[in-house]
């Protein structure tokens, strides 16, 4: 068994970033996630890489569209209100097709909100953020360990499909320590015939924007990237499915909440209720189709959330609003606890499938 | 014998800007630098929003465009991944003055090895001829139809004068390019800004006093007299930082 290191959630992400073979990383304090711009700021100078304390999250995200225009991995991280600053960064790297890493370690909103874990930029994250037709890929771990490995798969997943890769954290995994094995590989590496390098006088040269002023165009573009994330629906869709063979009631829930739902679904089990999780590790591409597979199944969906119930419209509309979706949530920087998870499937189990 | 050709590091097609606009020759001008040092191959261009932001069709080299006022964090971006690259933006008085005055500031704090042209025709052109941050006191444009009020509008931003209250740039210098003389002389600061970069000195930007005849409302010949008459007398021309030359001046004593 390999080597474990007791680490915090956001030191993970940032040494299996280096594991992956980021060398450039651009970011601006905000609480609860500059522990990933500490470490790196005493790690990438040692090896040869950048670590930028920029003027703003504005500057940091555009600083990152720079180096991704070179093919070279990037990334930066912040927490809600430093993500809304990016958000027009993100979408030019997502119009421009450039591969990015944009760390997102929640904390309750809206406005300054606090610095309290929360899950409420479930729909910045999935649904957009920034303007026009675009999606990222949004990866949600649920432990120290999957911060780490889901580190090295956005880099890939960003380089392989040219797009920006959202890890949606939040402030609780960010903080807490767990044992992590950092046995990781090199993010594997993708064609960048298409970045700018300099044309050596060799080639004709590369042009990285996303300024199209001919409509038919523009919207050719659009169809081309909404083809390639068609095929990132089929063939990269992650979830972890628990007890859910004989499942009567099912929950949803992703990161810290699915820790927490773990828990109640477990003790729901020693009390005799047939519940099960379907807990989403990409939060887009979303998990719909074991979702609808299991909507013939069970009589109740619970949406475990962090936020004032955001995914609850995913599930919904996944299952095709066949079954009764409860939301089960706590907002705000606060925590639903086992029994509030645990309530709402007995609840779920007395009423079997009414509302 | 050749006595004039197009710069090698222009694309040969038609440019988009108005009759009479300058930024053609301030085009040229970067591109004959970049052909004169033999740099067009590693070169990387950041192109902003504004007249400006289809210029990565006109230059040969690598090119990127930014979003509006962050030109400077891009090229920022590209220099750091790749230091072996020449990195220039080339930016109007909106973008680099007032939405990016943060990304000018602080890359110019930071002294990053980059080399910015800055085009100040003291207007906004691409959107129709609205107030600039450096648009004259009592200019009339779309957005200040009575003239600019000092009052409620402020007062134009002297990017030179205050940047060069920085430790950070490496040189700074403002040129025009509203005849012969000054053409030459914006040439000259211009091979200067990328010179500094080649030799790793660090931030240069050249501030390029320029005209907008479509947007002031004036024939091209006028406005090439209007720079002369109304923005150098509120932007002299000159150096207003060189560093290594100062720090020469000073061993000398």
């Amino acid at each position: 068994m390999a080597k474990k290191v007791l680490m915090k959630g956001n030191e993970a992400i940032a040494e299996a970033a280096i594991l992956a073979g980021c060398r450039h990383y651009f970011g601006y304090p905000i609480t609860p996630q500059t522990e990933i711009a500490a470490y790196l700021s005493k790690r990438m100078p040692k090896i040869g890489g950048t670590f930028l304390q920029a003027e703003s999250e504005i500057a940091a995200i555009n600083m990152v569209y720079g180096v991704a225009a070179t093919g070279k991995p990037v990334m930066t991280s912040s927490s809600s209100p430093g993500i809304s600053l990016k958000g027009e960064g993100i979408s030019y790297l997502a119009g421009a097709d450039l591969p990015a890493l944009i760390v997102n370690v929640q904390r309750g909103g809206p406005g300054l909100g606090g610095i309290q874990p929360s899950q409420s930029d479930y729909f910045q994250a999935t649904k957009g953020g920034g303007h026009g037709d675009y999606h990222m890929i949004v990866l949600a771990p649920s432990s120290v360990q999957e911060m780490a490995s889901l580190t090295v798969k956005a880099f890939e997943l960003a380089g392989k499909y040219r797009m920006p890769v959202m890890m949606l954290a939040d402030g609780t995994l960010g903080q807490m320590m767990e044992p992590v094995s950092l046995d990781i590989k090199e993010a594997e590496k993708f064609d960048t015939s298409w970045a700018l390098t300099g044309t050596q006088m060799k080639r004709k040269h590369n042009i990285v924007n996303s300024l199209s002023l001919i409509p038919e165009e523009l919207e050719q573009l659009n169809f081309e990237r909404f083809k390639k994330y068609e095929i990132i629906k089929e063939n990269e869709t992650m979830y972890e499915e628990y007890l859910t063979e004989d499942a009567e009631i099912c929950i949803v829930a992703f990161g810290i909440a699915a820790r927490v739902a773990k828990n109640a679904v477990n003790s729901a089990r020693e009390k005799g209720i047939k519940v099960g999780m379907i807990r989403p590790i990409t939060l887009w591409p979303f998990p719909k189709k074991p979702l609808y597979d299991l909507s013939d199944k069970v009589h109740t969906f619970i949406s475990v959330e962090l936020s004032m119930g955001q995914m609850i419209e995913d599930v919904e509309l996944a299952i095709r609003c066949k079954k009764p979706v409860m939301l089960c949530n706590r907002a705000g920087g606060c925590i639903p606890s086992p029994e509030d998870v645990l309530a709402a499937i007995e609840k779920a189990n007395k009423n079997g499938g009414a509302l | 014998m050749i006595v004039f050709e197009k710069p090698k590091s222009l694309v040969d097609i038609p440019m988009h800007y108005c009759p009479g606009c300058t930024h053609g020759i301030i085009h040229r001008l970067v591109a004959e630098v970049i052909d004169e040092l033999g740099i067009e191959g590693k070169t990387i261009g950041v192109a902003p929003v504004g007249c400006a932001v289809m210029a990565y069709n006109y230059f040969a080299c690598d090119m990127i465009e930014a979003a509006h006022g962050r030109a400077p964090a891009v090229a920022t971006g590209i220099k750091r991944a790749n230091p072996e690259n020449i990195v220039f933006s080339y930016q109007g008085d909106g973008d680099l003055a007032s939405i990016g005055m943060a990304e000018t500031v602080h890359s110019a704090a930071r002294n990053e090895n980059i080399t910015i042209i800055f085009v100040n025709n003291a207007i906004y052109g691409m959107t129709g001829g609205q107030m600039a941050p450096t648009s004259l006191p009592g200019q009339v444009t779309q957005t200040s139809p009575y003239g600019r009020d000092v009052k409620t509008a402020g007062f134009p931003v002297k990017v030179c004068e205050m940047l060069k209250e920085l430790d950070g740039p490496e040189y700074l210098e403002r040129v025009a390019v509203n005849n012969v003389v000054n053409v030459k002389k914006a040439k000259k600061a211009i091979k200067k800004a990328f010179t500094n970069q080649l030799e790793n000195k660090g931030f240069s930007l050249i501030e390029v006093l320029s005209s907008c005849p479509t947007n002031w409302g004036m024939t091209p010949d006028d406005a090439l007299k209007w720079i002369d008459t109304n923005m150098i007398p509120y932007y002299p021309l000159g150096v207003y930082k060189d560093r290594s030359a100062q720090n020469k001046e000073k061993e000398e004593l």
